[in-house]
Formats: structure tokens, C-alpha cells, sequence
């Protein structure tokens, strides 16, 4: 059994180069995009953990959220499509009406 | 055999990720995430996760990465303009990205992992089968979870409808229906 710390390795790489992701990219789909690799790479240490204490708890885990992530992704692209109709845009530099 | 698997997979998954990350086009980018997703489900094989490898392909890859594509579609995903309005704020988030990856990798080397050991051994769940176990444990331990994941979908599915549905001052104008009616009865006639 190879060390758990090489599954945690690639899973904080693959989290952070969606944290890059989401603060490099300007397209809001493609950030939402990062945000479920973000909570794959999450799901990855949850189940590596899960084998590492030999405890179905991190599986389980991993499983509700997935179904956050559905319905995250469900509401998130409702939003965007919103926000397209008034703005004609996905661009989240364009969206700033909040921002003052 | 583990090693190779897991070197193979990771590296699929990390050139993925970037790719999600450096695509122009959305449309690759789900695409991207596609491969990202399915690599994933591979290292959950690995880690004796059979149950969640599938649930990953049905879940990730086959409904969410679908909803990408569609919207994608939808909203046209053409080349994004990567032109900053602040040009150093590209370099400060890939500095801080890195400052946390060395954060992570310090806590990784620095610390050794601890916690209590559970009575889920491999070959305990082998016994009852992984999908038994999960199933079980969904419907005991973590029925409350388990049914606030269901309201929480209901919610999800509700608050997309109303999002997405187009909201106009205006009643919506009847002609278009009787329009449409009277087509199809013209189309029958003809």
C-alpha cells in the first residue's frame, strides 16, 4: 500500500490549480467549472483519508457532496443564464453592479 | 502495480486540470473537466471507493459536465477576452496560489497523520460488499444527512427553475399560442 500522502499531494495540487483557475479566469462558467475540480480534489483527501483510517465516513462524505455539487451547478447556471439575459455577457469583470 | 496506476492517473488528472484552466474556449474546458472527472473515478478504484468511482462517472461526468456543456451552448462560450483590467492581478493570483501549495505541501511533510482508527477495514468491507456498506450506513448513521441532500436537490431543482425562467413585466401575450394553434391547424388542413 503506497503512503497516503502521495494521494494528498495530488489532490492539493489539483485544488490549488483551481484556485488559479478561479481567480485567473474571467468566463463565469469556466470558474464555476474550477469550483467543482476545487471539490473533486476535496473529495480525493476525504477518500484517501477514508482508507487511511479504515472508516467508511470520508466515502460518505464524499457522496453528499456530491450532491451539493449538483445542485450548486443546477443554481450557478441559473444564475449565469440570469445574468447573460441582462448583460449579454459572462464576463465577471462586466458584472459589477455590486461592486460600490 | 498501485504506484504505476496512481502516477498514471495523477498525471492525467493534473495535465487535465490545467487544461480546464489554460483552455481558450469553455467548450474544452468542460471537456477538460471531463477527463479530470474520470481520472478521478480511477484514483477513487485505487483507494478501494468502487461505489464512488461510479457514482463519480454517473454524477460528474455524465450529468454535471453535461449542464457545462449545455449552458456553454447556450450562452455562447466563445474566446474570453484574457485581457486584464488589472494586469498584475494574473501574477498575484498565481503567487498566492503557490504560496498555498506550499502551505499544503508544508503541513504534508512537516506533520505525520494521526487520527483513530475505524473498524472498516478492507477486508471487513469486502465481506459485505462496498455499495452494501455505503447503503448501510446511508440509512443508519447518516439518514439525516442523507434526507437533507434530498430537500437540498429539491431546492436546487426549484431555484433553477425560477432562475432561469424568463421573467417579464409584460403578461405574456396569447396571440403567440393561438398563433402557434392556429399553424398547426393549418399545417393539418394542408
Amino acid at each position: 500500500m503506497i503512503p497516503s500522502s502521495y494521494y494528498l499531494a495530488l489532490s492539493a495540487i489539483i485544488f490549488v490549480i483551481g484556485v488559479v483557475g478561479v481567480l485567473v479566469r474571467r468566463n463565469a462558467i469556466v470558474i464555476l467549472m474550477c469550483i467543482e475540480m476545487m471539490m473533486g480534489a476535496a473529495g480525493l483527501a476525504f477518500v484517501t483519508f477514508s482508507r487511511y483510517l479504515n472508516s467508511l465516513d470520508g466515502q460518505l462524505a464524499v457522496f453528499l457532496v456530491m450532491a451539493v455539487a449538483a445542485a450548486e451547478v443546477a443554481v450557478g447556471l441559473g444564475i449565469i443564464l440570469a445574468v447573460f439575459r441582462h448583460k449579454e455577457t459572462t464576463d465577471v469583470d462586466e458584472v459589477n453592479l455590486l461592486k460600490w | 502495480m498501485e504506484l504505476v496506476l496512481l502516477i498514471f492517473l495523477g498525471a492525467i488528472a493534473i495535465t487535465a486540470a490545467l487544461g480546464v484552466i489554460m483552455a481558450r474556449k469553455a467548450i474544452y474546458s468542460a471537456l477538460f473537466l471531463l477527463v479530470n472527472f474520470c481520472s478521478l473515478a480511477g484514483l477513487y478504484l485505487l483507494l478501494n471507493a468502487q461505489f464512488l468511482a461510479a457514482a463519480q462517472v454517473i454524477v460528474y461526468a455524465g450529468a454535471i459536465v453535461v449542464l457545462f456543456l449545455f449552458a456553454t451552448m447556450l450562452l455562447g462560450g466563445g474566446e474570453e477576452s484574457s485581457k486584464f483590467k488589472v494586469q498584475s492581478s494574473k501574477f498575484l493570483a498565481i503567487v498566492l496560489a503557490f504560496v498555498l501549495l506550499v502551505e499544503v505541501g508544508y503541513v504534508l511533510v512537516s506533520g505525520t497523520l494521526t487520527g483513530i482508527q475505524g473498524s472498516d477495514t478492507p477486508e471487513a468491507i469486502a465481506r459485505v460488499g462496498n455499495v452494501q456498506a455505503i447503503g448501510k450506513l446511508l440509512f443508519t448513521d447518516y439518514l439525516l444527512p442523507f434526507e437533507l441532500a434530498a430537500i437540498l436537490l429539491l431546492i436546487g431543482i426549484v431555484g433553477a427553475v425560477v432562475l432561469a425562467k424568463k421573467k417579464s413585466n409584460v403578461p405574456r401575450p396569447t396571440s403567440n399560442v393561438q398563433n402557434r394553434k392556429s399553424q398547426i391547424t393549418n399545417r393539418k388542413s394542408t
